[in-house]
């Protein structure tokens, strides 16, 4: 027996997976529509996989080296976890409404989010790919999941078509670099390129790993994808794209950076820069120009992107502790914001045009007002926990000696501060437009919960820094 | 009484004046009911709230140890502990009175608002009584961190307040007020993460007590210059201010030109003179010339104005260019003028805008040609109205001369060209002033709309009699101002020559032992 390797780090995906498996065959054999069912019971998968990931091991290895567990990836899958289960409320109310409603929906999101997990957990290129096919395949199926749609398919195939590509450049990096090491363990990579001298194929292999995992993440100038696809996908499943894969893409991204390459710092460290700027940067500058929502919140989450991967340039603790602290605020800010979105209709139709938004503040003042507080949370603005999150990035930043990186990310941030200011303008300067319908109560709970969060997570930081130091501690311990 | 006395100074004061608004905005948010019960009861309330915070904040000018250059009534609690970040608050001499203004000017606010805004008056309400706890919340704020809070935090309200319940191109002055600070305060936000990287704390004590390098200094200096310098706004900088005012409701107009004008020089005295001495002094030329300008040249502008409100906007960036001058001639007298025209010049401003709403709220226009002959039908306005004009133009017996006069004593000795320069300002300050006021009060009354305008009502009477008596208390016996900030500012500027003497005598040798070698 002794050959067997050690499951128990594995259980919260050994347990999520058997879920998935057992959800798919009430769903097939039930012969009542089983939607509600299988979601409600998707998040309590969920929330007993985040309470196996915090209660289980946090420091160990398994399956060869393939697998690894540490506070980074526990910390990782829960923001993962809790991202996916809070969309997937906004989602299953939507499906209702729409009368779209299966129960593959809600067993997709979870295999999307097991491969989510898989990823945050990858000590293997291979091992990473892997779990990066996992979820893309489901997400590419939930893009075109209103298969009536036209949009709805165009954006699933668009992002396949993408999406193959970026695992194509992924895989052909990941050759270049074993061709060199003659290993795929994270471990053995970062041995073999500390020893030997960086010869030119495994900087161009480093090169194509950084391109796939920037465009997984919608990083500029791999971003070209994310306004088209999260302006045909239907709403919740934007909302959903906008947060759990990119929470995961980020941390993963970060693990690659500072595990296997860590000694090749001053080569990727150059390439991120400018990934972080030119996403600050057309982050903020396209969306201006925008006029359906769901694209501004395309550009916005590039934008966000880009202040998220200064954490990674920083490639140090406080980078990453920056990173955690910047990902739980994004979350809490896009969901909220998406429950906003998801309740904009009228008379039962769904609007996407921001200027649908016009005078908001007095029709449903309640409404205006969480809008209000997340898009100033989301410029960055005092007293409101998204000014913490750029704060702790920043910290990173100049402490590392990346001024000059800082002031072009907070002047970007200024660029951005206008089209959040834009929204709020239209809700509260311009004339009413026609009133939204009230929202819906899952959507209503979530927009003022999180609005609420942005004050008392300014107020009572505490918590969230002291235990995102730990996890980034863990990170760089071993 | 002992008890009494016990009781205050183991309160939280300033948390209380700072946070008492907000308890008020709750209230406000609880009222229910029709529209117009709505916003009467919240105005009602917004007036008790103001009015006792008001009241609690002269407990401390009461209670103030005016002897002393330490800080008082501080309060102390954890933030993010691990960071030494923490909620810090205290006031000096420097900040005292400043929160003193901010709570005497929002009642009065409040009241002036009474009529003139009758829509969305809850919103309105929320958002002054907002803007309330961050101005208290910036002079009590002993963090660096936390000031950059309050500091940011006020944009949040006043781009509301300019672009809901303004007039004319209100969104474009919304958008361009809030943009030009944010650009500004973002380079003051990486000067505090590079001391915060240097010290590893933002206590504003502990920062003051560390000795930056004299090359960091520079980048320190420039960095928060470029967000006080909006802030002020010095020239070139200024452009937002005549178009926020204008745009702004006159509530929102004297708060602009009353507190928030002041946060910039506020900020070029607790940071960049006494954290970065070298650099201030360094810049103290750039400092002087861009002043200078700036009291010539828009003064020259405010006299070619049309409309009230814009006038008087360009004549707060002559009059902030005084200030500038004084704070970096860092002498006793002109640093003290500096910041006692500080104080005068946001009561004054504020009156000034509050004079100007009064009439727009009959005639709804701020052209100064439409009005004329005013004394005639008005004469309790006219009286009024002249004396903050002759309190502008620093009439000796007004607020406006102490500080003025003060600042050019100082700067004489400094630099007798920024002193002589800076004189003619007060010469344009009297021609501009002086030909509105002919141009509105005095002349023929023969339009027949301005014949039917009404003087003073007893609100308006009521806003603008307590503005008059500090007014003239202040510039008739001063020292009643001037002593509370005494030790502060002697304590601060024997800590800057000091540090200016230090890197002088650490230079001296080295240019002996360079002679030497030359000889």
């Amino acid at each position: 027996m002794s050959h067997l390797p050690s499951f128990s780090p594995a259980y919260p995906e050994i347990f999520m997976a058997i879920s998935a498996l057992v959800l798919l065959m009430l769903g097939v054999f039930r012969a009542k529509d089983s939607t509600n069912l299988t979601t409600w019971l998707t998040v309590g998968v969920m929330a007993v996989t985040a309470g196996l990931a915090i209660t289980g091991t946090h420091d160990s290895l398994t399956f060869s080296n393939l697998f690894v567990v540490n506070g980074f990836t526990v910390f990782a899958k829960v923001l993962t976890l809790l991202g996916a289960g809070l969309t997937l409320l906004l989602i299953n109310s939507w499906a209702h409404e729409q009368k779209v409603a299966r129960f593959e929906l809600p067993i997709l999101v979870l295999f999307a989010t097991l491969g989510m997990m898989l990823m945050i957990s990858a000590n293997d290129l291979i091992a990473l790919y892997l779990g990066l096919e996992l979820q893309s395949l489901s997400l590419y199926v939930l893009a075109a999941y209103h298969r009536d749609n036209q949009r709805a398919t165009e954006a699933g195939v668009k992002y396949f078509v993408l999406g193959a590509l970026a695992s194509g450049l992924l895989l052909y990096g990941s050759s270049l670099v074993y061709g060199f090491a003659g290993t795929t363990t994270f471990g053995g990579l970062a041995a073999a390129i500390k020893s030997g001298p960086n010869t030119l194929g495994v900087i161009v292999g480093v090169v194509f790993v950084i391109s796939g995992l920037a465009f997984k993440v919608s990083a500029v100038p791999f971003h070209m994808w994310t306004p088209d696809v999260y302006e045909g996908a239907p709403t919740p499943i934007t909302a959903f794209f906008s947060i759990a894969p990119k929470i995961a893409g980020l941390c993963l991204f970060l693990r690659v950076l500072v595990g296997p390459f860590e000694s090749m710092i001053e080569q990727w460290q150059q390439v991120m820069i400018l990934i972080s700027i030119l996403s600050m940067a057309w982050g903020s500058i396209a969306a201006i120009a925008q006029k359906s929502i769901k694209r501004l919140m395309a550009y916005s989450s590039i934008g966000h992107v880009g202040y998220a991967l200064i954490g990674l340039v920083v490639g140090n603790e406080e980078g990453a502790r920056g990173l955690l602290v910047y990902l739980l605020i994004y979350l809490l800010m896009n969901v909220g914001t998406f429950a906003v979105i998801l309740s904009m209709r009228v008379k039962g139709q769904y609007v996407e045009q921001i200027s649908d938004l016009a005078g908001l503040a007095k029709s449903r003042p309640g409404m205006a007002m969480a809008l209000a507080a997340l898009m100033f949370s989301m410029a960055g603005i005092p007293p409101l926990a998204g000014f913490l999150g750029k704060y702790f990035i920043f910290v990173a930043a100049v402490n590392a000696g990346f001024v000059a990186l800082a002031i072009v990310g907070l002047l970007a941030s200024v660029i951005g501060a206008y089209y959040y200011l834009r929204l709020i303008k239209i809700m509260y300067f311009d004339e009413p437009a026609a009133a939204f319908d009230p929202p819906g109560l899952t959507a209503g709970i979530i927009m003022a919960a999180s609005s609420v969060l942005m004050v008392v997570l300014f107020v009572v930081p505490a918590p969230l820094v002291n235990s995102a130091e730990a996890a980034a501690k863990a990170l760089f311990l071993g | 009484m002992t008890a009494l006395t016990n009781f205050i100074t183991h309160l939280p004061i300033l948390s209380a004046i700072t946070f008492l608004p907000l308890v008020g905005a709750l209230f406000i948010l609880m009222i229910r009911g029709e529209a117009e019960v709505v916003a009467r009861q919240s105005r009602l309330v917004a007036l008790w709230t103001t009015g006792f915070t008001f009241l609690l904040s002269l407990l401390i000018w009461i209670q103030f140890e005016p002897g002393t250059a330490k800080f008082q009534f501080e309060e102390h609690f954890d933030w993010l502990p691990q960071y030494r970040i923490s909620y810090h608050m205290g006031v000096d001499g420097i900040s005292m009175l400043f929160v003193i203004l901010s709570t005497f000017l929002t009642p009065l606010c409040i009241l002036a608002s009474w009529e003139a805004i009758q829509k969305q008056v809850r919103e309105y309400i929320i958002a002054f009584l907002i803007l309330e706890t961050m101005m208290v919340g910036i002079f009590c704020a002993m963090d660096m961190v936390l000031f950059y809070v309050f500091f940011e935090g006020v944009l949040i309200p006043m781009f509301l307040i300019i672009g809901v319940w303004g007039g004319g191109r209100r969104v474009y002055s919304a958008f361009k007020f809030f943009l030009y600070t944010l650009t500004g305060s973002v380079l003051l936000l990486v000067a505090l993460l590079a001391m915060y990287f240097q010290v590893g704390t933002t206590d504003i004590p502990a920062l003051t007590a560390f000795k930056f390098a004299r090359d960091i200094q520079m980048w320190l200096w420039l960095g928060m210059f470029a967000s006080f310098a909006v802030k002020v706004p010095m020239w070139p900088v200024h452009t937002w201010l005549p178009d926020a005012h204008v745009d702004a409701p006159t509530a929102g107009s004297v708060i602009l030109a009353g507190v928030l004008l002041k946060m910039g020089g506020y900020g070029f005295l607790r940071f960049s003179l006494p954290m970065l001495p070298e650099a201030s002094n360094y810049f103290a030329p750039l400092v002087f010339t861009l002043s200078v300008i700036a009291v010539i040249y828009t003064s020259l502008v405010a006299l070619v104005q049309s409309d009230m409100k814009k006038m008087i906007a360009y004549s707060s960036v002559a009059h902030m260019g005084f200030v500038t001058i004084g704070i970096f001639a860092a002498t006793q007298q002109a640093v003290e003028g500096a910041i006692f025209q500080m104080l005068s010049h946001g009561v004054v401003s504020g009156a000034l805008f509050l004079c100007v709403g009064i009439i727009y709220d009959r005639l709804h226009t701020r052209e100064i040609d439409r009005y004329g002959g005013l004394v005639n039908n008005m004469p309790k306005y006219a009286f009024a109205f002249m004396v903050f004009m002759l309190a502008s133009v620093g009439l000796p017996g007004t607020a406006g001369f102490v500080g003025e006069f003060l600042i050019l004593t100082g700067t004489f000795q400094v630099n007798t060209w920024v002193a002589l320069l800076a004189a003619t300002g007060v010469i344009l300050g009297a021609a501009y002033m002086l030909y509105l006021y002919r141009r509105v009060v005095y002349g023929e009354l023969t339009k027949a709309d301005v014949k039917a305008m009404l003087d003073l009502e007893p609100r308006e009477i009521a806003i603008l009699a307590p503005i008059l008596i500090v007014v003239m208390w202040m510039g008739i016996y001063p020292m009643s101002f001037l002593d509370i900030m005494d030790e502060s500012v002697a304590h601060l500027l024997k800590n800057y020559h000091d540090a200016l003497a230090t890197r002088a005598a650490e230079i001296a040798p080295l240019g002996s032992k360079l002679l030497a070698w030359l000889r």
